[in-house]
């Protein structure tokens, strides 16, 4: 089959998301959406890892929830929380995105060119081979990572932009790791989170994501495969054992 | 949850209501169908000098001859007219909007400095608070409020708001969650020049409210939002702080960020943390405040509700979401999100 065409020009997102399931029941694998603005819930829950989705405009927020498998390519900005509690598959926007991205995310890919609001990857989590990466481009807001149970979130600070600057860097965090390019100022750290250097074997291990990211918007690979990064992790296995329980 | 917009022309150029519409529209989702509201400035020329009282009666014979017996006592009715609205099949007309071009009399408040304002503001916690039958829910000059229960297309199309045309917007749709929605609730509030749209909740409402009573405002409308209009009033207008520093005091620095500053910051911020740490607004919130010169945007110092803002030309946006400016200009290019706490301004050009 070939590539299906909607004009979503004032289309309520109902009725846009119903025929985007219809499509993809009936096997359709490439759709393109045209002239969005501001519709909810784009691609939420959809299966099928060969089906792509291209959204060519502003979407609304929860982009590609609960969706297991597809890609969703966005030329533009996405709103709050794409790939929220996505479950597999990749999301790609070519701008930036609101606050909220990646939120409680339990496997695949969101990369994000540009920048992030405020929370990015919250409540992240991992299990067993499912693992969700979130890579952003630009920087990031204030509260990156908080509350991560697991996964794996890079900040590039690409042009020399400091990936961090604002407070609560993986605050409460207690799996996972956080990225970043050089480091980030440890007043900006949340509580329960620590920033160390990262060793060659752990740079080497992220580098096929990185390679992939710079292939997925084609960037200048080598300020990006060239930098010196930072991990922000969990400060002990447990570091909330005293807070919320007593032994 | 809710949806805010506003846009403000630094040129006075005038902007009918049909884009604003549609942009709170996009926001559907935001709300529950129990309130919406618009305000529009510059909307009354020919009665720009006069105060426009916009009135919501329960019923005209019985309520209608009380309150302008008590404005007559206060000033002149210099004009006064229903304001035109039409039957929506999606709301249920529950009141009857009127409005009155008033002048105070200054001589009722001999020892206020600033006696029309202080009138206004006493006819509007008088009125509003006694709830014979009457609430006035605009009050300030070549302005009007235009809100009901309801969904913001069928608010707009109620009060045909495509047929005003103003250089300042503030927009609002409600998704009420602590109390029931009701006319009176819907956004935005307004007091003399100042309206207020919010999205959120502000949950230090009982210390704000205890704060401001002391002054003499009267909180009358069984939600938290009207607290931030008579703050705003209080600090700005009565205080003479300046629009950034009522921010501040409203969403201030953390003190271990205050540490951190330059000593002559340290100082200015400790005293207004020291000075009005009752007017600190907690909880969830984004906010939109405009008067006749300003429009003014700013979250909560954890940014916990959004908030974008862009520029194009003498325009200056803030919405919830950034669909909604597109909705109303599609050529913009340059959306940004403020920081927590960080005031966005646009101001006519004097």
């Amino acid at each position: 089959m070939g590539e299906v065409r909607i004009n979503a020009a004032g289309m309520p997102y109902q009725i846009l998301n119903q025929r985007i399931r219809a499509l993809v029941a009936g096997g359709e694998k490439e759709i393109i959406l045209d002239n969005v603005l501001g519709q909810r819930f784009i691609g939420d829950g959809i299966r099928g890892e060969d089906v792509t989705i291209t959204v060519n405009g502003v979407p609304g927020g929860d982009l590609a929830m609960f969706m297991s498998g597809p890609t969703v390519i966005v030329h533009g900005n996405a709103d709050h929380a794409p790939g929220n509690t996505m479950d597999n598959g990749k999301v790609v926007i070519h701008g930036s995105a609101g606050d909220a991205v990646a939120h409680s995310m339990r496997g695949g890919r969101v990369y994000v060119r540009d920048n992030i609001g405020y929370r990015g990857g919250i409540n992240m989590k991992q299990y067993q081979e499912k693992r969700p990466i979130l890579v952003v481009g630009g920087y990031a807001r204030a509260f990156l990572g908080e509350y991560m149970a697991g996964g794996l979130v890079i900040v590039l600070g690409i042009d020399g932009v400091t990936p961090v600057s604002e407070r609560g860097v993986g605050s409460g965090i207690h799996g996972g790791e956080i990225i970043v390019r050089d480091s980030i100022d440890p007043a900006c750290l949340g509580g329960g989170a620590e920033q160390k250097k990262m060793t060659n074997d752990q740079k080497k291990a992220i580098r096929p994501i990185l390679e992939d990211f710079i292939r997925t918007f084609t960037l200048d690979p080598e300020p990006i495969l060239s930098a010196e990064y930072s991990r922000i992790v969990p400060a002990s296995r447990r570091p909330f054992a005293n807070k919320y329980t007593w032994e | 949850m809710c949806g805010i917009i506003g846009v403000i022309d630094r040129g006075r150029q005038c902007m009918d209501g049909s884009r604003i519409r549609e942009a709170l529209a996009s926001m559907n989702e935001r709300g529950s169908g129990e309130g919406a509201g618009y305000v529009a400035y510059g909307i009354y020329p020919d009665y720009k000098d006069y105060y426009a009282l916009h009135v919501f009666f329960d019923n005209i014979r019985e309520h209608k001859v009380p309150l302008e017996n008590l404005l007559e006592k206060w000033g002149m009715i210099v004009h006064d007219e229903q304001i035109k609205t039409y039957e929506q099949p999606g709301l249920r007309k529950i009141h009857t909007p009127w409005r009155y071009f008033f002048r105070p009399n200054p001589s009722m408040m001999p020892k206020s400095i600033s006696p029309e304002e202080d009138i206004i503001t006493y006819l509007v916690m008088k009125v509003n608070s006694e709830r014979n039958g009457a609430l006035i829910f605009s009050s300030g000059k070549n302005l009007g409020v235009f809100k009901a229960a309801g969904w913001p297309e069928d608010v707009a199309n109620f009060y045909r708001i495509q047929d005003y045309k103003g250089y300042l917007w503030l927009a609002h749709n409600r998704y009420p969650t602590n109390t029931a929605g009701w006319w009176g609730g819907a956004h935005p509030f307004n007091l003399l020049n100042w309206s207020v749209v919010h999205n959120g909740e502000i949950t230090s409402y009982g210390t704000n409210r205890r704060y401001i009573e002391s002054y003499g405002y009267k909180c009358t409308m069984h939600t938290d939002t009207e607290v931030v209009a008579y703050l705003v009033d209080l600090l700005v207008r009565r205080h003479g702080l300046s629009e950034e520093l009522a921010v501040r005091a409203f969403a201030p620095p953390f003190w271990e960020e205050i540490d951190r500053m330059p000593p002559k910051e340290q100082e200015l911020n400790r005293a207004i943390r020291l000075a009005y740490g009752s007017a600190l607004m907690n909880g969830p919130f984004a906010i939109c405040v405009a008067n006749e010169n300003l429009l003014c945007g700013f979250t909560d110092r954890i940014k916990l509700r959004p908030l974008v803002t862009a520029e194009c030309g003498d325009r200056l946006f803030i919405s919830s979401e950034e669909a909604a400016i597109r909705t109303i200009d599609s050529d913009i290019t340059n959306i940004r999100m403020p920081r927590a706490g960080e005031p966005v301004i646009g101001r006519v050009y004097s």
